[in-house]
């Protein structure tokens, strides 16, 4: 390690150190505090001393003990190896962690991200002589079933000859695969393995529209709320109301080629429930294990703040990194609050002015700058990638109103709204379809007609009608009894009552209800709303609504989203021939 | 390049006097040599008696000291002040199973401070969420709203809410009592921890764990009322500390109760204000989360080993208020909370525990067939659905009057009657199975005609209802 020392500390103050005597410490230089060689980031330099932000615990560190400085930036390792790990804010192994402290994480250790024995079988497609440039792709490793990894050249070299390039073959990480001679002549070994500065955005060649939807499998996601691929939604939500549960089933089961799963500054047992169900979930698109396109990100809320701050910053450098090979990645952050309030912990340490809520007045562009980092890009390879980010929010006391709620929403296209009383009435997810919204309508418009017979973008206004005429009707119900109603108004409540125990709520632990594909979607709300125009016409005719909802067909509609697999919707259809029939029986009885 | 290193460990020890300032539980000293962040600091006060504290702020200038035994009757210049060059330490041994201790560790009932056999830091070090293990054991508390609608999984931090002169004790000390996991043997302990409770809170613990037999095997640490307050800010990390020596070390079931968490909090932000720093909501520290975080997520169980942390801590919401900065963000931290409502106690019901805003996020791996019975998840979603819809039925028979209720409304209020006086409500000593449970929750359902009930199967009616 290129090692000097860069000054002696002046005072500690928690995770914020003033470090004296600074020369030529550099800005976001990464650090190493101590003799136990604690990690740490300078966040400012001023009048010959350098602010220094800990990685972790500060217990011990005196003043006048050492800082040292490594010339670079708090970076990540990317390579083949990424894929099925569990790392810490700061991108250490968790699993090689356990192995030098076991169960208990203790401080000033270090290991390489990935492994540097591990032997890869690589392959080259690119041939001796070609001149590249950077992002080029040089040759690729299987490294897991499902994700064959593309090694590029590295983003430094802006253009070159490859001089030099290995046959395919078994090759570690750290061994060269290619040399690249520069324009100035100068000659570099290419690895594998690369580094990247967290907080640098990856560059690409250009950002393409949104058109294509992330398919989560959530009916009320998909159907209602869509997100797109390389978008960016908000999941704010109280304690309770299911933003863990949400992020779970969205990175289980949505279209994404691979999923970086971020526990910031959340409970220890859900990254364990994680790190234990995944591996033994199949992928219903590919047959391949979970685990073949996760990555884990685990900062729990009893590790250090800092690393917690820079934890985001390091599963979207991840993202971007497999986004350039030409993937599809979406990046779950539980909880972006917790990221907000770590920069709120550390300015205050730094006694910086406070904005709003004691949150530092930069919250709000750094928010900004981190969602930007989503979208759908044209590579430098010329392919197309995409980072959709879906960051939970959790609002202290639930309130919508509070600083990073607020900061968030301006910054995101889609907006997931949990809300609490649908919690507790455990319908999940608890999304409300009144607070929340999408942005992608439009764009996604186009990809749902092909796959809805264009039926999807009327049904779906159809439905969000009647559920806003609900909400009035429900109003005069509270006041007056639902008896007051005539039976057309109430048979708006019984189908939107229906299409919120039939559709909106799924059950993420039943086999079949978990997942629901697209086509059933499509099925499911075109029979809905087809019992609803029915069911209108017969009551208009004089038929009273107790009879209609005693219909056999109407209860197996509640249920078809558990009895109905998804290559048996043929049953759909005939749900709603006997729903049909019944109903103009039933007509024919109450004619005059 | 050690030579810093070595003169501060030749320093520590030293003793230096005269405070430059002290205010509250404060103590600024100049002129010292390079202390570490976070050393243990013995301080002095002239009349012999030795106090401890911790090193919170250190630079090459002034260093400051929270002094965990208060400062009364500290003088500027009588101030001694000793730096032990490690952090505050608990040295842990099973002994300390039947004693009453205070907030730091030592001996509170006039015997020897139990001699510890390991010194451990008492901030503890993160577990690795690699090396933990998902909770799934059920366990009895033979309360059935526990039981069957919030249930406690060994290993799990579950918190009750409560606000003041409800009976979060008395559930408390019946689920000590009575917490059981069936078909295991296992070695169980409980700790108990005051923080700013009265005696006769703590008295009336004692009490409960002595008339049960258990006393032996409960280890107190009662930081009361009328000690410091900042004491409290250390008191539930000895007592943790201890929580996984015997957890993690000895193979037993810890049980870890303590009350009152809002009093800790208030302790923390009292010492925040007084070092000026930033405030967030209602005035307390920004770190407020990552500080509960750090006491809360000691819990759990560790791949390997045979033990377990379970955590059951009481606050009290100030205003009865949810949303207050304490329970809020201990709920976003723990595992589900228990949520006391004080309409259900005014009404005579015991527990008064409103299951609509309780959960157990646990609770969905550790209940079912083979763990508790394969009907349970169904019916307790069923159980939460029904009661909820009671709720809509209530308010709106107190506009339009129940008479003016359709008829299947009305079975949801005897529903809702029922569910609430015989499933809810139960005596303190009463040790319901959790079959029993089950069956009333199936008892109650059978007041709802059958084609309500769309979160169960049509073979669990067929088995179970009866209406």
């Amino acid at each position: 390690m290129n090692e000097r020392i860069i000054g002696k500390i002046k005072r500690v103050n928690g995770p914020v150190l003033i470090v004296k005597g600074i020369q030529d410490a550099r800005m976001m230089e990464l650090v190493h505090i101590g003799e136990q060689r604690l990690v740490g980031e300078v966040v400012k330099l001023h009048d010959g001393e350098a602010t220094v932000q800990v990685y972790e615990d500060a217990t011990g560190l005196r003043p006048d003990d050492n800082v040292y400085g490594s010339g670079m930036s708090l970076s990540v390792e990317v390579g083949p190896g990424l894929i099925g790990q569990i790392y810490d804010g700061i991108q250490r192994p968790l699993e090689e962690l356990m192995g030098l402290s076991g169960a208990f994480i203790a401080r000033g250790l270090s290991f390489d991200a990935i492994s540097h024995i591990k032997q890869w079988e690589f392959t080259p497609v690119i041939k001796k002589g070609a001149s590249v440039s950077r992002g080029m792709i040089l040759g690729t490793v299987q490294e897991t079933n499902q994700i064959e990894h593309r090694i590029m050249v590295p983003l430094t070299i802006e253009e070159g000859i490859v001089t030099e390039i290995v046959k395919k073959g078994s090759y570690t990480v750290v061994e060269p695969i290619a040399k690249i001679t520069l324009p100035g002549g100068r000659i570099v070994d290419v690895p594998m393995v690369q580094r990247w500065p967290i907080r640098v955005p990856r560059p690409t060649k250009e950002r393409l529209s949104l058109d294509r939807p992330l398919i989560t499998g959530l009916r009320v996601i998909d159907t209602l709320f869509p997100l797109a691929k390389g978008g960016t939604v908000a999941i704010p939500g109280g304690f309770g109301t299911g933003k863990t549960m949400t992020q779970h089933s969205i990175a289980q089961w949505c279209d994404a080629d691979i999923i970086v799963y971020i526990g910031c500054g959340e409970r220890g047992n859900e990254m364990t429930d994680v790190l234990r169900e995944f591996p033994q979930l199949i992928d219903p698109r590919t047959g391949n294990s979970l685990m073949d396109r996760t990555i884990l990100i685990a900062n729990t809320s009893n590790m250090p703040v800092s690393a917690r701050e820079a934890s985001i910053y390091t599963g979207i450098a991840l993202a971007e990194y497999y986004r350039d090979q030409g993937y599809h990645v979406a990046i779950m952050a539980d909880s972006t609050s917790r990221w907000a309030e770590a920069l709120r912990e550390l300015s205050g340490r730094m006694e910086e002015m406070p904005a709003e809520e004691g949150f530092p007045a930069y919250l709000p562009t750094r928010i900004a700058q981190f969602y930007e980092r989503a979208g759908y890009m044209k590579t430098l390879s010329d392919r197309e990638g995409s980072v959709s980010i879906i960051g939970a929010v959790s609002p202290p006391g639930g309130d919508f109103s509070e600083p990073v709620t607020q900061h968030t929403r301006r910054f995101v296209r889609c907006f997931w709204g949990l809300d609490r009383g649908l919690a507790s009435s455990r319908h999940y997810p608890a999304i409300s379809w009144l607070d929340s919204y999408s942005e992608y309508l439009d764009d996604v418009r186009h990809w749902w007609s092909e796959h809805s017979e264009d039926s999807w973008y009327r049904n779906r206004q159809k439905i969000m009608d009647l559920l806003q005429r609900e909400v009035r009707l429900q109003q005069i119900v509270k006041l007056v009894g639902p008896d007051a109603l005539p039976d057309t108004q109430n048979f708006i409540l019984e189908v939107c009552s229906l299409f919120k125990t039939a559709f909106l709520q799924q059950n993420a632990f039943d086999e079949v209800d978990r997942y629901c594909p697209v086509a059933k979607q499509v099925k499911m709300l075109g029979v809905i709303l087809a019992y609803y125009e029915k069911g209108s016409e017969a009551i208009n005719g004089g038929v009273p609504m107790v009879k209609l909802r005693r219909l056999r067909a109407v209860q197996d509609m509640a249920r078809m989203r558990f009895t109905i697999k998804a290559d048996e919707l043929h049953q759909i259809d005939r749900i709603q021939l006997r729903m049909e029939r019944a109903i103009d029986e039933l007509g024919g009885i109450y004619e005059h | 390049m050690n030579i810093n290193i070595s003169q501060s460990n030749l320093l520590s020890g030293r003793e230096y006097r005269g405070a430059a300032r002290i205010d509250g539980p404060l103590v600024t000293m100049r002129n010292t040599h390079n202390v570490g962040y976070g050393e243990l600091v013995e301080l002095s006060t002239g009349d012999g008696k030795i106090r401890l504290g911790q090193v919170l702020d250190t630079s090459d200038e002034i260093v400051v000291v929270q002094v965990f035994e208060g400062t009364d009757g500290l003088s500027m210049p009588g101030t001694g002040m000793r730096f032990l060059g490690e952090p505050l330490t608990l040295a842990v041994s099973e002994q300390m199973l039947g004693r009453v201790m205070n907030g730091l560790g030592k001996s509170r009932d006039g015997s020897a401070t139990p001699r510890g056999y390991a010194e451990r830091d008492v901030n503890g070090e993160p577990i690795n969420p690699t090396a933990r293990e998902y909770p799934r054991d059920f366990i009895q508390t033979g309360i059935s709203v526990i039981d069957g609608l919030t249930t406690l999984i060994q290993g799990q931090k579950l918190p009750i809410f409560s606000g003041s002169g409800l009976s979060h004790n008395q559930l408390a000390a019946q689920i000590a009592r009575q917490a059981k996991v069936r078909g295991s043997g296992g070695d169980f302990a409980t700790i108990f921890v005051a923080m700013g409770v009265k005696y006769d809170v703590a008295k009336y613990f004692i009490d409960s764990f002595e008339e049960s037999g258990v006393l032996d095997n409960v280890a107190l640490f009662l930081s009361l009322a009328d000690d410091p307050s900042i004491e409290r800010i250390i008191t539930p990390k000895t007592a943790l500390t201890l929580a996984e020596h015997l957890a993690f070390d000895k193979g037993k079931h810890v049980l870890v109760i303590m009350t009152d968490m809002t009093n800790y909090c208030e302790s923390l932000r009292e010492i925040g204000t007084l070092r000026g720093e930033i405030p967030s909501r209602k005035g307390y520290p920004g770190y407020l989360y990552s500080n509960l975080a750090e006491i809360y997520e000691r819990s759990g169980k560790i791949i390997g080993r045979s033990g377990s942390i379970t955590q059951l801590p009481i606050l009290s919401m100030p205003n009865d208020d949810i949303s207050h900065p304490v329970p809020d963000l201990t709920g976003y931290i723990t595992e589900g909370q228990i949520v006391f409502e004080r309409g259900m106690h005014a009404r005579g019901l015991y527990p008064p525990i409103n299951p609509l805003p309780s959960l157990s996020r646990l609770m969905k791996d550790g209940i079912g067939e083979g763990m508790t019975r394969e009907d349970h998840p169904h019916l307790a979603n069923q159980l939460f659905a029904s009661y909820s819809h009671v709720k809509d039925v209530q308010n709106l028979a107190s506009v339009i009057g129940e008479e003016e209720l359709t008829a299947l409304d009305q079975q949801y209020l005897e529903f809702g009657t029922f569910f609430e006086n015989r499933f809810i409500n139960q005596g303190y000593d009463e040790d319901r199975s959790i079959e029993e449970t089950l069956d009333l929750g199936w008892e109650a359902l059978s007041k709802l005609p059958s084609e309500e009930l769309q979160r169960v199967t049509d073979e669990e009616i067929a088995q179970y209802y009866r209406g």
